[in-house]
């Protein structure tokens, strides 16, 4: 946390069912997990078992035409049991992403969708321009966009006008793991933002995951954290756990900072 | 088109990005099949346009048609 600020007071009891809602669907984790990058589709099963992760990102791909009965992530991911959350990776317009996302509409049949388009292979840093146009036209066309973004809060804004139902600002490069760099600004996002906000991408261990909640946001989204653990499946173990105990940290409401020195045992009643 | 007027009997396609021969009068749904995919595990795009899956069985592939097939894969 920096500086003395305080989190806002708590508006939920932290024994209370404390669920979040993105475009009207409601959630109880918050902890969002990717499907990239495992050993295989056993390992990516069970790390998403042991993280308690309701919803799951998925890219969209051709087919392998000429190997058409291999294992699909479906075969082990039950996409009835499990959000699919498809996924713009690798675009870097609008119209590249709004292509993509019409056919993950066809090949899922839902409409909540991340919407990222990048800006450059070297930081896969988001292009705000493209992500604010692709935004408004997924938005027309029935789409429920959560959208990786910049962690600015006033593009954080102008993407809520836009019609993203949760803004999902970067804590570092994706894939970086360098933890969350600019608590301020996402802490400017969360007090400002009227949808979701989730952290999405730069986590790289727990404490980083914790930060995020305790800063106020709604969820965290990680992949390669927990992908690339030496044991993935207790990564996501311990960031499920992470985000539940940044989640209450939040709640609680911390105590103020102090420059010096404070005793907890009474200084009356010395022998 | 002032072509021979005895069609030829495979159409040339490109199935995502690679050259594919079909039998003239198939559908999508009959491309789907023939490859050996599940189609309600997938997408389709035909010259650009979704398909969707209901209509399948109902578009007629034509020469030089375009189709990108496309499913779910691990993404973060």
């Amino acid at each position: 946390m920096t500086d003395t600020a305080s989190a806002p007071a708590p508006t939920t009891p932290a024994d209370a069912a404390d669920t979040w809602t993105v475009a009207g669907r409601t959630f109880t984790s918050r902890l969002i997990v990717g499907t990239g990058k495992y050993k295989d589709f056993e390992q990516n099963a069970a790390a998403v078992e042991a993280s308690g992760a309701e919803i799951v990102t998925v890219a969209v791909r051709r087919v392998n035409v000429s190997d058409p009965k291999a294992p699909m992530l479906t075969d082990y991911i039950d996409p009835k049991k499990i959000t699919y959350l498809p996924n713009t990776a690798g675009c870097f317009t609008a119209e590249d992403a709004i292509r993509t996302l019409r056919l993950a509409r066809e090949a899922g049949g839902w409409d909540l969708v991340k919407l990222e388009v990048l800006g450059e292979a070297r930081t896969l840093y988001p292009d705000m321009r493209e992500t604010l146009k692709a935004t408004e036209i997924l938005a027309k066309e029935g789409f429920l966009p959560m959208v990786y973004c910049v962690d600015d809060p006033i593009a954080a804004k102008q993407l809520e006008e836009a019609g993203a139902v949760a803004v999902m600002p970067l804590g570092a490069p994706i894939g970086s793991g360098l933890g969350i760099q600019n608590q301020v600004t996402v802490r400017l996002i969360v007090e400002g933002a009227k949808v979701p906000v989730l952290v999405d991408a730069g986590v790289g261990t727990a404490s980083e995951a914790a930060v995020a909640m305790e800063l106020g946001c709604d969820g965290v989204l990680m992949n390669t954290a927990i992908a690339e653990a030496k044991n993935p499946v207790r990564m996501a173990l311990a960031m499920r756990l992470a985000v539940e105990a940044g989640r209450h940290a939040y709640l609680s409401g911390r105590m103020a900072k102090r420059r010096y020195a404070d005793p907890s045992s009474p200084l009356s009643g010395m022998i | 088109m002032t072509r021979n007027d005895t069609p030829s009997p495979l159409l040339s396609l490109t199935v995502n990005g690679e050259p594919h021969r079909i039998e003239a009068g198939a559908t999508i749904a009959d491309l789907v099949a023939k490859i050996g995919l599940d189609p309600a595990k997938v997408a389709v795009e035909h010259n650009a346009e979704i398909a969707p899956r209901s209509t399948l069985a109902d578009i007629v592939l034509r020469d030089g048609d375009s189709l990108e097939i496309v499913h779910f894969v691990g993404g973060g």
